[in-house]
């Protein structure tokens, strides 16, 4: 399974893009695989606060609804909006068209925080066991 | 420890996704629940569904022994018809919705919900009623062929003539050299056929099948599309939208009560429900505000609950968001309108008619 090497993942299954201020955040590979088809995904409006480890948004497959998780604290400053008539994008390309939201990051210290491309791949071996 | 088919390695190898449904460790999906379930609307899919159970009533009083503790009428039916109907308690709570195959008035398969098995069996055997009640549940594999070519793959791999088996009957016969209960029924609104066969002789069968099926292109399918294709039929799933506090007429049952082919259980309660009038009903709706209705969700008028969702999807035929959920009467006319609480907002929803999905003409 695929996990860039320039990206910062959470142990909830989100990764963020970082480009200076700004963190570019969707859901992994191993994430979207897991849920199977999505189908419908809820993200949060222009303007929004979110709070790493908090619930930004929700997708949804035919069985279930999953809540995501926002890497960072900061204020949403773009939205993915055509994901919500082809939430599919998700399924298909998670790392790029399938990204969520961009966030102005309140302390961009927080990305120390998460794990690398390693790391993660060990957490997800992990929790395959 | 969670209970498994005869299919279980089967499934496994083929690198199906398993998950536990009610003690049992199922295959959710094959290749994904869109494909599956769109797969068996267009083509043929082939369902492992051999954690159903099967009691089996015989003797001299098999047939009134049954149709005491069921509210349909299996005397109105022929020997090689199968018939859906409930069992219920003395109060009408539904014990179970099964399916009867009666193969005579004194040899009745009786196929019931997996997550019922064992209730179910200890109620049958209590109120026997002097027939012979046995449970054959292990000794049994069920698969189900489903969709528009089922009878074309199915018309390869067995000699048995299929056009006389018309919906709802069934006969006895080798498929693919294994002998089987050939009927023609399911749960997903397709044309189709359900296999009985010995259980050891369960993954020989799912070979040969999806062997026969490549011209086709059958599709091993999972529990995920077996749920999306049941409720686009709006097809009531026990446990979800009904259980023993819910009798048959508030499920929308009513059409497999026969309250006056004599006594059976529960129909007195059920006489004096419909004489006072049904407090819920369970109603078909259609989102007309984005988001998926959801089993447990709140249905909301004028901000207040009365009422609650027991199924929900998004419909992968119809691209709309579909539900069931007991409504007070008021709401349950084509047409009215209710809201249903999505985390804490109201989507509005709208009553129609069902099933929610019409199958193509052949």
């Amino acid at each position: 399974m695929n996990f860039p090497e320039d990206l910062k993942y959470t142990r909830d299954h989100e990764w963020c893009r970082v480009k200076g201020n700004r963190a570019i955040v969707g859901i992994t590979e191993y994430a979207q695989d897991q849920l199977g088809d999505i189908v419908y995904v809820e993200l949060p409006d222009l303007g929004d606060q979110v709070k790493k480890g908090e619930a930004f948004g929700v997708v949804e497959s035919t069985k279930a609804v999953s809540e995501i998780f926002s890497p960072v604290t900061g204020k949403v400053v773009e939205v993915n909006d055509p994901l919500a008539d082809s939430p599919e994008t998700i399924n298909e390309d998670p790392y790029e068209e399938g990204w969520m939201i961009q966030v102005e990051m309140a302390s961009p210290k927080e990305v120390q925080e998460l794990l690398d491309s390693a790391g993660y791949a060990k957490f997800v071996a992990e929790e395959q066991e | 420890m969670p209970q498994r088919t005869p299919l279980y390695d089967v499934h496994v190898r083929s690198a199906a996704r398993m998950v536990d449904f009610a003690g049992w460790e199922m295959p959710v999906q094959y290749a994904g629940i869109l494909e599956e379930h769109e797969t068996v609307r267009s083509r043929v899919g082939l369902f492992d569904v051999s954690h159903m159970g099967e009691v089996v009533f015989r003797g001299p009083k098999a047939l009134e022994s049954l149709n005491r503790i069921f509210t349909n009428d299996l005397s109105r039916i022929v020997d090689g018809q199968a018939q859906y109907g409930c069992v219920c308690r003395e109060d009408g709570g539904i014990v179970d919705d099964v399916v009867v195959y009666r193969r005579s008035a004194q040899d009745l398969l009786v196929c019931v919900n997996a997550s019922n098995r064992a209730k179910d069996f200890d109620w049958m055997r209590q109120h026997a009623g002097g027939a012979d009640v046995k449970n054959e549940s292990d000794e049994w594999a069920q698969l189900a062929l489903q969709g528009p070519l089922a009878a074309k793959v199915l018309g390869r791999l067995t000699r048995v003539d299929l056009s006389p088996i018309r919906s709802y009957r069934f006969t006895e016969g080798e498929v693919a050299g294994i002998p089987c209960i050939i009927a023609r029924t399911g749960y997903t609104g397709e044309d189709g056929f359900e296999l009985f066969c010995r259980s050891e002789r369960g993954p020989e069968l799912w070979a040969k099948l999806v062997e026969g099926g490549k011209p086709e292109g059958i599709q091993p399918c999972g529990l995920g599309a077996r749920d999306s294709l049941r409720l686009e039929m709006a097809f009531r799933l026990y446990g979800s939208d009904m259980d023993d506090g819910t009798t048959p007429l508030e499920a929308g049952l009513a059409w497999v009560v026969k309250l006056d082919k004599g006594d059976f259980i529960g129909r007195q309660a059920m006489e004096r429900q419909k004489a006072a009038g049904l407090s819920r009903k369970l109603v078909g709706f259609v989102l007309t505000d984005p988001g998926i209705p959801r089993h447990g969700y709140d249905v909301l008028q004028d901000g207040k609950k009365v009422g609650t969702v027991t199924s929900g999807t998004r419909s992968p035929s119809l691209k709309i968001s579909i539900g069931l959920a007991y409504v007070p009467p008021p709401l349950a006319a084509e047409g009215s309108t209710f809201a249903v609480e999505i985390r804490g907002r109201a989507a509005a929803a709208k009553v129609v008619k069902t099933p929610f999905y019409a199958r193509k003409a052949p």
